[in-house]
């Protein structure tokens, strides 16, 4: 069975198509897997059934000659993205036995190419948190998790754990301020965050419109290639979706970096930062320079206002998105004499503290008498963020930074909302330009914990982030596999 | 009481002198698309509850909405044709409250900009004087659901069917000064819309209904506080509640009170308006950009494009059938009120007498159609059949008189005019020897009269005439026997 865990996407996809395995096969050895980690609460709806059903089906379709890229390939889904008759909660109370009627576009995408489903996996309520810990289903514990259980960041902790316990080949995560990189940084993966409109929001629950990106979990940058490569394409039912061709990412697998120029900003590396992290960081720059990249100072003057302007906007756009969750036509319903009691016995008793917390914030700098102040003030200073990234692009290719300021932290240690908040600093600023990043694992710090380096593209130059993303993995060689990992 | 009569429209008399009415209007009018204006469900009425909902309409998690062209093309074409400043760029905001029947928990709208600025229309009052009235502007927005109360004893049901329909608001400049204005106002802003088809203006089905902002002042004096009274759908009720409103807001203010800024309820049966919540109670919107939505944004040549499909809107086609068509400033102003008028009318009128069309139109067949009920567009007389009704008047084959009795029989059996009088022998009798004779008869018979003609009772000229038509069964050519009459008498 480890033989088949330790294939990751790319060897098992060439396996497949050799019919040196079969999908119901590789299906099985990760529904075990699931089932030996299931202690780490990552699946929060395990789909056994459909699961062996679709890798049979694949198995067919490969016999036949029919395979689509990602056939027999099973991955897990963030709860973010409406499953058909699958329930879809965004681990809130409020949606706990919704079933969708439809599928969300990426995921339909994904299943057209093949893949197979294993099952939904936590994540924070409503991608509203840092550490998978505002999940209604309780934590996710990080497979790196020695005697202390550690969180694997958020929101996508769930899918960051499956992949790096080996529960999952590869997940599905979304990015709203940095909800893909932080926990694939935490779990010693890869999390790649596309450019906002690369893949549809359609039939993803919404967080922050404006912000809101799908993208993978992958044990390897090769494997993010692949599942983005599925995952991305335009859709003429979300409005903000880009009418662009990808061109085939894994043929930049291999390109050489060599003459390419790689912005250091300044401003990444000032707050209390880890000493683990910083050297890393440093051999990381050493890595590039040594693969024959060109390594240049730049500064994004604006980068301090970056967690400020993300805590007014999303909760901005957040207050309004989950407005429609208001026990009238579906989801969780308190019964009341009148509907406003209705609507705050509902709202109240379904939505988590921290989805509360954000939309009370978010309520509040949109009123009137505040919104000049609050809202459009984020959205001009934001505008700022967004000409510091065009402007340092003018003059270098790509942006190297370290992906958080720590390595993972105990689970329950973060009280203070504003000390999580932190967390996002580093991920935050490309979320609000909507520019590509990737994470990806460089080493472990002295507590063994995983040590990720966030590179960040200029708009819809996801090709070239996987050629640099790639050459600094090879030359990082990370290859440790977590000990919460199934074997 | 002498006073009251006496009050212009659009004046209250108070104990302390004459009031005047500042009266501001916001109509929204539904668009006349097959799907709503963000998603793709029918937008048609009268299916069952709920059966038109799409996920989007139902607001349910990860649906997106994606703009309707063909109602952003209607917008454009509503503004073109108010003279109104098109804006190239316009932005779709949320209006965020809650309530049962707006499943998002906002409604799609636009607040700062809006896709038509300020425009102008002229509006005809029954005195025949034109005022013009000041368009503020035009914006897209969704409808609401609708909330039935009256089905359950405990429970309100919801009926999705309506939600996200395409409504364009129309807002009027407060340049309004009287109920009649404002009711001519409502007339010619549907009249237009259903002009270009971009709303069917169908009052009673509620695609066209009227916010009115009401308040008073003495003349000179600046605007006083006003009161928004929601959701009109008649021209009758507009001019009552703005009446009864500014009544109301007149009485208060002489008693010593002060007008409160509140929305407002007529109540068709009180012909009176109510409090709905006052401005304390004002939601707060929490207007943002829709971040699902990208800025509107369109180009020149397409809003020329545009422009180029538009009709001969009233106001300029009205000039024409003074000028061309030689009818009355009046009768046109009848004619243009309703494009299906005007075009029947134009087709009837080619190529016969403009003028006796129109008074043919207007008179008789509007009478008909009011009399037995029947709806203009299910005339039983089409406009070809009208236009030959009037060319056998003008070419004297069948008289005024005979035409009427003509026309009847068309109404009831939708035959032509020409084949009604072939068949009843109908055609006027313009023949000097066949006319002489029954004059010669009338004459004979009616020595008495004669002589007294003859002593200088003129009048009694109408008496032979009338006796001739009648011996002709109305066919004689009435010129003819008034001539000849004359010169058998002398």
């Amino acid at each position: 069975m480890s033989d088949l865990l330790n294939l990751d996407l790319s060897s098992a996809q060439k396996s497949l198509k050799n019919r040196e395995i079969s999908s119901v096969e590789l299906t099985k050895a990760y529904l075990d897997a699931i089932e030996k980690t299931s202690s780490l609460g990552a699946y929060i709806d395990l789909q056994k059934d459909y699961a062996l059903e679709m890798a049979k089906n694949s198995d067919k379709k490969i016999n036949q000659g029919v395979a689509g890229p990602l056939e027999g390939i099973p991955i897990g889904v963030k709860d973010m993205f409406c499953t058909k008759d699958i329930k879809t909660t965004a681990s809130s109370k409020i949606l706990e036995n919704f079933y969708p009627t439809y599928e969300s576009t990426v995921t339909q995408n994904l299943w057209n190419d093949g893949a197979v489903m294993l099952g939904k996996l936590s994540c924070d309520e409503f991608a509203m948190g840092s550490s998978n810990e505002t999940a209604a289903k309780g934590n996710v514990i990080n497979p790196w998790s020695k005697t202390i259980p550690m969180s694997p960041g958020g929101s996508s902790g769930g899918s960051a754990a499956a992949v790096a316990s080996r529960s999952a080949l590869a997940a599905t995560g979304t990015d709203t301020g940095g909800s893909i990189r932080q926990p694939a940084a935490f779990c010693g993966i890869t999390g790649l965050k596309p450019t906002y409109g690369r893949c549809s929001r359609w039939g993803i629950v919404a967080f922050s419109s404006s912000l809101d990106q799908a993208g993978p979990l992958t044990r390897t940058v090769s494997d993010a290639a692949i599942m983005l490569n599925s995952m991305a394409g335009y859709d003429n039912k979300d409005s903000t979706s880009a009418n662009l061709e990808m061109p085939d990412l894994t043929s930049y697998l291999d390109k050489s970096i060599k003459g390419k120029k790689i912005g250091i900003p300044k401003e990444y590396t000032q707050d209390g930062i880890s000493e683990d992290i910083v050297s890393f960081y440093e051999t990381s720059i050493q890595f590039l320079k040594d693969s024959g990249a060109e390594i240049i100072p730049v500064s994004l003057p604006h980068t301090k206002y970056a967690l400020p302007v993300y805590y007014i906007i999303a909760p901005a756009e957040a207050s309004s998105n989950l407005a429609r969750y208001d026990g009238v036509r579906y989801g969780t319903r308190k019964e009341a004499e009148s509907l406003d009691d209705m609507y705050e016995l509902t709202r109240g008793e379904g939505f988590g503290d921290e989805v509360q917390r954000r939309i009370m914030i978010g309520t509040y700098v949109l009123s009137s008498g505040y919104y000049d102040a609050y809202y459009l003030k984020a959205q001009k200073v934001r505008r700022l963020i967004k000409e510091d990234f065009d402007n340092t692009f003018e003059n270098v290719d790509f942006l190297l930074t370290p992906s958080t300021p720590s390595t993972a932290f105990e689970l329950g240690q973060k009280q203070d909302p504003l000390t999580m908040y932190l967390n996002d600093i580093f991920t935050v600023p490309a979320s609000l330009a909507g520019l590509p990043g990737i994470s990806i694992p460089v080493g472990l710090d002295k507590a063994g914990l995983p040590v990720g380096i966030q590179l960040i593209a200029n708009s819809f130059d996801e090709p070239n982030l996987i050629s640099v993303a790639h050459t600094l993995e090879k030359s990082a060689n990370f290859n440790v596999i977590a000990q919460g990992a199934a074997k | 009481m002498n006073d009251t009569l006496n009050l212009k429209p659009g004046q209250v008399k108070g104990d302390t002198g004459i009031w005047e009415m500042v009266i501001g209007l916001e109509i929204h009018a539904q668009i006349s698309s097959k799907s709503k204006l963000f998603s793709g469900a029918s937008a048609s009425f009268g299916s069952d509850a709920n059966s038109s909902v799409s996920l989007v309409d139902a607001a349910m998690p990860g649906m997106l909405p994606v703009i309707n062209k063909f109602c952003v093309e209607q917008a454009v074409k509503t503004g073109l044709a108010l003279n109104a400043q098109i804006n190239n760029t316009s932005v779709f905001d949320r209006k965020n409250y809650f309530y049962a029947d707006l499943p998002q928990g906002y409604q799609i709208s636009q607040f700062t900009k809006p896709i038509v600025g300020e425009g102008e229309i002229v509006i005809d009052l029954d005195d025949g004087n034109q005022t013009t009235i000041g368009i503020e502007r035009l914006h897209l927005e969704q409808d609401a659901g609708k909330s039935l109360h009256d089905q359950h004893p405990t429970k309100s049901f919801i009926d999705l069917n309506r939600t996200g329909v395409a409504l364009m608001e129309i807002v009027s400049k407060p340049d309004i000064r009287s109920p009649q204005e404002a009711g001519a106002y409502v007339k010619k802003i549907r009249s237009i819309l259903r002009y270009i088809g971009a709303c069917d203006g169908n009052m009673e089905e509620g695609s066209l209904r009227a916010d009115c902002n009401v308040s008073v002042r003495k003349q000179g004096d600046a605007f006083g506080t006003r009161c928004e009274i929601k959701n009109l759908n008649s021209i009758r009720f507009i001019i009552q509640a703005i009446q009864s409103e500014a009544e109301r807001q007149v009485d208060i203010i002489e008693a010593g009170g002060k007008i409160k800024q509140e929305t407002r309820l007529f109540d068709t049966s009180t012909g009176e308006t109510r409090s709905m919540r006052s401005k304390e109670d004002a939601h707060d919107y929490r207007y943002f950009p829709d971040p699902d939505l990208l800025p509107l944004e369109f180009s020149d040549s397409w809003v020329k494009e545009i422009k180029g499909t538009l009709p001969e809107l009233p106001d300029t086609l009205k000039k024409r059938l003074v000028n061309d068509y030689g009818i009355t400033d009046y009768d046109a102003s009848i004619l243009v009120e309703e494009k299906d008028f005007v075009d029947f009318y134009l087709e009837a009128a080619n190529g016969v007498d403009g003028k006796l069309t129109a008074n043919w139109m207007i008179t008789e067949l509007f009478g008909a159609l009011k009399k037995e009920n029947i709806m203009f567009l299910n005339s039983p007389v089409t406009p070809q059949k009208l236009g030959e009704l009037i060319a056998l008047i003008s070419k004297g084959v069948i008289s005024g008189k005979i035409a009427k009795d003509v026309f009847s029989d068309m109404m009831v059996t939708k035959k032509s005019p020409s084949e009604i009088v072939k068949e009843k022998g109908l055609e006027q009798v313009s023949d000097d020897k066949a006319i002489m004779k029954l004059i010669d008869k009338v004459i004979s018979e009616n020595q008495d009269k004669v002589k007294d003609y003859l002593g200088g009772k003129d009048k009694l000229l109408g008496f032979f005439v009338g006796q001739v038509m009648k011996l002709s069964q109305g066919k004689a050519n009435p010129g003819l026997v008034n001539k000849l009459l004359k010169e058998s008498l002398k």
